[in-house]
């Protein structure tokens, strides 16, 4: 299909695909740097592009809790957040995905305080690992678009009513202009599809939501998430499939693979930094280096069995991560490992902290990552346990 | 010709409350005003955890908690999903909630829903205490009570400062409708009600509900104990309309040591001398509010 193409900021981007898709009820409270899609959402509600119920929050926890309420009473509902933010949704995350509430957000990653910055990396959603949202991570700004449009129906999938997270690095991806193409609002909408709540709070048919619960039932609700996780794997799946049929545009589904399947090295990422990793995986294949490149696109549900197929045919992965899990190690590399685990061949995995606090990884550290990572497989050097880049050991002496 | 001896109740009875619960007594009386064309929030607490075991709801009208600290902004969800689809049948949205809920843990999304103007109903059944997790001392908790994070030992005379004056501050929010009651009172409870879901925009409530388990009396004695609370002064009826006091409920005054006597909470204040100033501050409370709110 035919759309416009815009030089667009991505914070516009998402706010875009949000507006196409109407949500019912929207709740909002500012956080750097998410700020923009918001402040773009209250200028579509107030000037009539959006018939959506606009809520000012009083907080991230409030603002999560109304479009619990909101979700539960059956309407479409979207917000979005960061870092502290996310944190102080959390509880109210837990709450949400144990009790099938498929609101739409985006986090737009922001480490956590302290020291306080407004730095990029994945500290944040990755505290909210297992509270049974979804997670699925973007590249580009388009991705950015393109993932927000099949949202809403993922979630709201009756086989799976959880919570989504569109991960965007802030800055690089929120804050930063590309060339964007946008859809007909009809044919997002269309796309999109309209909520059809499985079970809603109303007075004709009175439901008990949020009930007291123990022993015998609280484990079976944290089963029926990983079930409704594992289901939502073909969800996205066909979201992604039906996209590309419809609109022409293709990111991956779960995972997205770039020339791995003669790799000697395959760089294993999320984020804004696959997109660097590409340009440089560009570069060493012009050199003749066979060296390939795994986007993992969701990040729950985790993509166990095609990081198994990509990553056992190489001998060398190399996981990036931007996040960490103290004296654990980096937490996309723990689950890579454990992932390869017990499969039929495994290669060797070296973690690496990459972009930690918004440190710099350009492809001349992706060059280095990759220099690394053979080395330590031909064992030229012990695997690490993880590689630190750019670590500033100065900042140690006193 | 028949005779309707049994009305539906719209909080089925069967819960687990305790004997003697006044929170339960005041949530039936609620529900039979309110009717079923209600969605009803609660927060975390005795409510919660009385009402909603799993498989076990006693809840006949759609009901919905999630947290200790939102159900301010839960309800303000519900309310915008019902906005949303243009709420054709008019549900009202009201919320029910404990003082910590209210007072401390949720003040901050009561505050936002009622700076908002959300046209929700938001009532507090105030039984001055965490009694749900064992009696612990709550911003509610009223000067000189026992509890067990306010102790009563030694020199230390149970909660060394006052109650939070929710009333005032849902007025400094400029709430259109503001009002206290009682189950001492159920026709006046219920008459607030109403004007609560009434009114364009939020309106507060709060009610004081005696509990036996926190307070330290018989089970027997609620009502008895919740109406003397007024007579006292202690607990005084009152209703504000756009700010504008409207009504209170007028008292012959009886001494303080009516109410206070019965209860284990306030016990220490009678069994030693020391503690006179403690009881001098309590009937001085009681006296400013009478003063206040003309209600002799």
């Amino acid at each position: 299909m035919k759309g416009h193409t815009a030089i667009l900021e991505g914070s516009r981007a998402v706010a875009e695909a949000v507006r196409a898709c109407r949500p019912d009820v929207i709740s909002v409270y500012p956080i750097t740097p998410q700020t923009h899609i918001l402040e773009d959402l209250a200028r579509f509600v107030a000037s009539g592009r959006l018939k959506s119920q606009f809520v000012r929050a009083d907080s991230e926890f409030s603002a999560a809790s109304i479009v619990y309420g909101a979700s539960a009473a059956g309407a479409r509902t979207y917000t979005a957040s960061a870092s502290q933010g996310l944190l102080l949704m959390t509880e109210v995350i837990y709450a949400m995905a144990s009790t099938r509430l498929p609101v739409v957000l985006t986090a737009v990653n922001r480490t956590i305080s302290a020291p306080i910055t407004i730095q990029p990396d994945h500290q944040d959603t990755m505290s909210l690992r297992d509270t049974g949202a979804l997670q699925i991570h973007v590249e580009s700004l388009q991705e950015a678009y393109d993932a927000h449009v099949q949202s809403f129906r993922i979630a709201e999938d009756p086989e799976v009513q959880l919570p989504l997270f569109i991960c965007m690095d802030g800055w690089v991806l929120s804050h930063s202009y590309e060339p964007v193409t946008v859809y007909p609002d009809e044919a997002v909408a269309e796309f999109a599809g309209r909520f059809k709540p499985v079970q809603m709070l109303d007075p004709k048919a009175p439901l008990t939501y949020g009930a007291y619960a123990d022993q015998d039932v609280l484990m079976e609700y944290r089963y029926a998430l990983m079930q409704a996780q594992e289901k939502a794997k073909g969800k996205i799946r066909a979201a992604a499939k039906e996209y590309r049929e419809v609109f022409g545009n293709f990111d991956g589904d779960l995972v997205d693979p770039y020339f791995t399947d003669d790799a000697e090295v395959v760089l294993v990422a999320m984020g804004s930094m696959v997109s660097t990793i590409r340009s440089a995986v560009d570069e060493l294949r012009a050199e003749g280096q066979k060296v390939g490149l795994l986007k993992v696109r969701s990040f729950r549900p985790f993509p166990k069995e095609e990081i198994q197929a990509v990553c056992g045919k190489v001998p060398v992965v190399a996981v990036l991560d931007k996040s960490l899990s103290v004296n654990s190690g980096g937490v996309l590399a723990t689950e890579v490992k454990g992932a390869l685990y017990g499969a039929p061949s495994s290669p060797v995995v070296v973690p690496f902290m990459a972009g930690l606090g918004g440190k710099e990884v350009n492809r001349k550290v992706i060059r280095e990552i990759v220099d690394l990572a053979r080395r330590a497989a031909d064992g030229e050097s012990p695997v690490p346990e993880t590689v630190w880049m750019g670590l500033d050991h100065r900042f140690f002496d006193r | 010709m028949t005779m309707q001896t049994e009305v539906k109740e719209l909080h089925a009875p069967g819960h687990r409350a305790c004997p003697g619960c006044g929170c339960a007594m005041a949530v039936k009386t609620i529900l039979r005003e309110a009717g079923p064309n209600v969605i009803v929030v609660s927060p975390t607490g005795c409510l919660e955890t009385f009402t909603s075991p799993f498989r076990g709801s006693s809840w006949e009208v759609p009901w919905i908690h999630s947290l200790f600290e939102n159900a301010p902004a839960i309800a303000t969800g519900v309310l915008a999903a019902l906005k949303a689809r243009g709420n054709p049948e008019g549900t009202r949205v009201v919320a029910i909630g404990g003082d910590g809920g209210t007072y401390d843990i949720g003040m901050g999304s009561l505050s936002g829903m009622f700076e908002r103007k959300d046209d929700i109903l938001y009532i507090c059944y105030d039984n001055e205490a965490y009694m749900n997790t064992g009696i612990q001392g709550s911003s509610a908790t009223p000067y000189g009570a026992g509890t067990t994070t306010t102790p009563v030992t030694g020199a230390s005379f149970g909660k060394s400062v006052g109650k939070k004056d929710l009333v005032a501050i849902a007025l400094a929010h400029d709430v259109p409708y503001v009002a206290t009651a009682s189950i001492a009172y159920p026709a006046d409870l219920k008459k607030k009600v109403r004007k609560g879901m009434e009114v364009e925009g939020p309106a507060f409530i709060q009610m004081l509900t005696p509990c036996n388990v926190g307070w330290g009396y018989e089970p027997e004695e609620t009502v008895e104990l919740a109406r003397k609370a007024i007579e006292t002064g202690l607990f005084p009826i009152v209703e504000f309309e756009k700010g504008q006091l409207v009504s209170v409920k007028k008292i012959k005054p009886v001494p303080v040591e009516q109410y206070l006597k019965p209860q284990k909470r306030y016990q220490h204040l009678f069994k030693s001398d020391g503690f006179k100033g403690v009881l001098e501050a309590i009937r001085q409370r009681a006296e400013e509010n009478i003063r206040k709110f003309g209600l002799a």
